[in-house]
């Protein structure tokens, strides 16, 4: 499924060598959090972003696109979404530009059903010339399991290219690099035009996320931190008035999948 | 009532009514009219008959013409041609009456009236009103050749303009072409088997030959195609098709095949070679130029051409519509300031506006397509909102910017009307963002204006 190389000898000319990404990481901007996770995200790796509740899907949307945004390959993003999710919404060119993406770098594709997303993903996350790929199924979607975290994660890292899998719902068992919880997290930073009403009440400012790793499979501990995006350096700051990356109790933040790691 | 060949035996005639015809042959079999299937039919024969040449018109309701003019040798010949084609309906179990004439008006009106030449052509022929006909009757001018030979002028003075007009369309004097049903393509290549293949795979191994073909008649051109149609012929008169478009000019053999392999594979259902392919034809209907090329030494082209293949391969798979990109217009409306188009056409759009530093994001980063209905609770009807319910979840706001005011385009409306939206970025309690609008200036526009769900921030 991931490549057909028997019979296509002369394609095969063609492909650049595979690039050794095998150390690249992908910094936050954030020393205390890079120092956590060992320098940062594996560019050349699986990581799954799971939305904390049932409203936080644009949040993992943009985290994931964030992560895009800072692994440091060139080339276009990838964002695979479902029929079903284009029903109801669509990603917003005004609000990527707004977050630092250039939306001409947004390549969408649209799949019929979970099964064309994890073929067209594995697909187009072989191909080295794509920064990064985003799989967003809809719904829980059983079909995204062991084996195709499994495939896509090998194929990421013999491709180099950041693979993003937003999902939803209880965590499942995979073979991905890292899990991430992802939630929206009230502003810090006020706007620009902060007393803007009558009430008093201030304007909602910079994106914040509060990300919890609950699952590492290099074994770092997991812990909870909140990240304010700060679009004019292109980078990720410790909220200003937030708490430092505190570590949650890890028995807390494993506990879900205990029973399950053994399936893994 | 139409009959066919047993019920012609049997005496029964066109035109006649069923109860006299069921009274005469107790045992009749009679099927209710089905234009609209005889269409399907027409067409379906007029796709078979693109073996022969890329000239087929479809002359509703029974007529197909060909045009073989230099075709006819590849067949042995034009009588052979015909034999081949009678043959091939005979198996289907359609009788048909072939004619051979310079011109498609002249071989409808022999083959319908089955006439051996123009000159014995009845009048009926002409297709002329009745009492222009009755008239040439009643003067003796039974056939065609009679009325051919009479001074032009006088029958012009006498029947009109058509008559002569007519006459010189059955002769060939005046020239009318045949309507192609698809025009010709620019490079075609085609294979036919002598043996029909009945395996899929020998098939597609054919086809892989006639793309390597095809692509070196695109090198000599310096082109690229931009879609490809396969058509597989098979021997009952049926032609599958497979069509894959791309969104740069391609001639890569190796491409192609890849593309072509995977629309079979995205196929609802299967090729289905039956009793076997005799004719597989590729046609190249869409070219654009392409020039050598040569790899540029930083690699730049090549990872272009790369992500460009895959962008083709997902189109082949998935259908091209559903590989885009966005585009920014130029509309203060937000729904249409920025759009998708599929990847590959040549839109460029609008700059994209980007908020000024320090700015926290103006826009979500979805939008609801249409936007949600939500349950709002404000202090003062033409104030932000308070509290807001949507997908059965109540969300108390915490922080709020607005309104941001955008006016309808009035000026796109004859009755200049059209609702005022007042947007708001609020922030619930657990910190997300929501994007909301009251649609309808309190009191002004609307007594009870609605409130609506556009978009969600990161």
């Amino acid at each position: 499924m991931t490549s057909r190389p028997a019979s296509l000898p002369a394609l095969a000319g063609l492909a650049p060598p595979p690039v050794p990404a095998a150390g690249a990481r992908l910094s936050l901007g954030l020393d205390a959090v890079d120092a956590r996770l060992g320098g940062g995200f594996e560019v050349a790796a699986l990581h799954e972003l799971y939305a904390q509740g049932e409203g936080d899907a644009a949040s993992v949307a943009g985290f994931a696109l964030l992560l895009a945004l800072r692994c440091g390959r060139p080339g276009p993003i990838l964002w695979l979404r479902e029929d079903r999710a284009a029903r109801y919404d669509r990603p917003y060119g005004l609000g990527l530009a707004d977050l630092g993406l250039d939306p001409a770098r947004l390549v969408l594709v649209q799949a019929p059903d979970t099964l064309a997303l994890l073929r067209a993903g594995a697909e187009a996350v072989g191909c080295a010339a794509l920064a990064a790929v985003l799989l967003e199924p809809f719904g829980k979607a059983p079909a995204f399991d062991l084996t195709a975290s499994r495939r896509l994660m090998l194929a990421a890292a013999r491709s180099g290219v950041l693979t993003l899998a937003l999902r939803s719902g209880d965590p499942v068992p995979s073979a991905a690099q890292s899990r991430w919880h992802v939630a929206a997290a009230a502003s810090l930073t006020p706007g620009a035009n902060a007393p803007s009403s009558m009430s008093g009440a201030s304007a909602p400012g910079a994106p914040v996320f509060a990300v919890t790793l609950l699952r590492h499979r290099s074994g770092i501990g997991g812990f909870a931190t909140r990240l304010e995006w700060d679009r004019d350096s292109a980078s990720f700051t410790a909220p200003r008035s937030g708490p430092a990356p505190a570590a949650v109790p890890l028995r807390a933040a494993a506990a879900p999948e205990s029973g399950r790691r053994h399936a893994a | 009532m139409a009959v066919d060949g047993q019920a012609l035996a049997a005496g029964l005639a066109p035109g006649m009514r069923l109860a006299d015809a069921r009274a005469r042959v107790p045992e009749l079999l009679a099927q209710p009219h089905d234009p609209a299937a005889d269409a399907a039919l027409l067409e379906w024969l007029a796709d078979g008959c693109d073996r022969y040449t890329p000239m087929v018109m479809a002359v509703p309701p029974h007529g197909l013409v060909l045009d073989i003019t230099g075709c006819a040798h590849l067949f042995g010949g034009e009588a052979a041609l015909v034999d081949d084609l009678v043959t091939r309906l005979a198996r289907l179990g359609l009788t048909a009456w072939p004619a051979l004439a310079a011109t498609p008006d002249a071989a409808l009106a022999l083959a319908r009236h089955q006439a051996d030449c123009i000159d014995d052509l009845p009048i009926a022929a002409l297709e002329l009103p009745e009492a222009s006909e009755l008239a040439l009757r009643r003067a003796g001018l039974l056939t065609i050749g009679r009325v051919a030979r009479q001074h032009m002028p006088a029958l012009a003075a006498r029947f009109g303009e058509a008559l002569p007009h007519l006459l010189a369309r059955l002769s060939g004097a005046i020239a009318v072409p045949v309507t192609p049903r698809r025009p010709p393509a620019p490079v075609e290549v085609e294979r036919r088997f002598a043996a029909p293949l009945t395996q899929v795979e020998a098939a597609l191994a054919a086809i892989e030959a006639l793309v390597v073909r095809a692509g070196l008649l695109l090198t000599e051109r310096a082109e690229g195609g931009r879609r490809f149609d396969v058509a597989l012929f098979r021997s009952d008169g049926h032609v599958a098709r497979l069509v894959v478009e791309t969104a740069a000019p391609v001639r890569d053999p190796a491409v192609l095949i890849r593309l072509l392999r995977e629309r079979i594979g995205a196929l609802a259902d299967p090729i289905d070679p039956g009793f076997g392919f005799d004719l597989i034809r590729l046609m190249v209907p869409v070219t654009a130029p392409l020039a050598a090329q040569q790899l540029q030494l930083e690699g730049g082209s090549l990872a272009d051409s790369e992500v460009g293949a895959l962008v083709d391969r997902l189109g082949a798979r998935l259908g091209r519509g559903r590989v885009r990109r966005l585009v920014a217009a130029d509309s203060h409306i937000p729904e249409q300031a920025a759009f998708e188009l599929p990847l590959g056409d040549a839109a460029t759009g609008a700059a994209w506006t980007v908020a000024a530093p320090g700015e926290p994001p103006l826009r979500p980063v979805t939008l609801f397509d249409p936007p949600q209905i939500i349950q709002v609770i404000a202090e003062v009807p033409d104030g932000p909102p308070r509290r807001f319910r949507w997908r059965r979840q109540t969300h108390d706001v915490v922080r709020h910017e607005g309104p941001e005011r955008i006016a309808a385009q009035w000026w796109r409306r004859a009755d200049g009307a059209g609702l005022t939206r007042d947007y708001y970025r609020v922030e619930d309690s657990n910190g997300r963002r929501f994007w909301l609008f009251r649609h309808g200036l309190y009191g002004s526009e609307k007594p009870d204006p609605g409130w609506y769900l556009h978009g969600l921030f990161a």
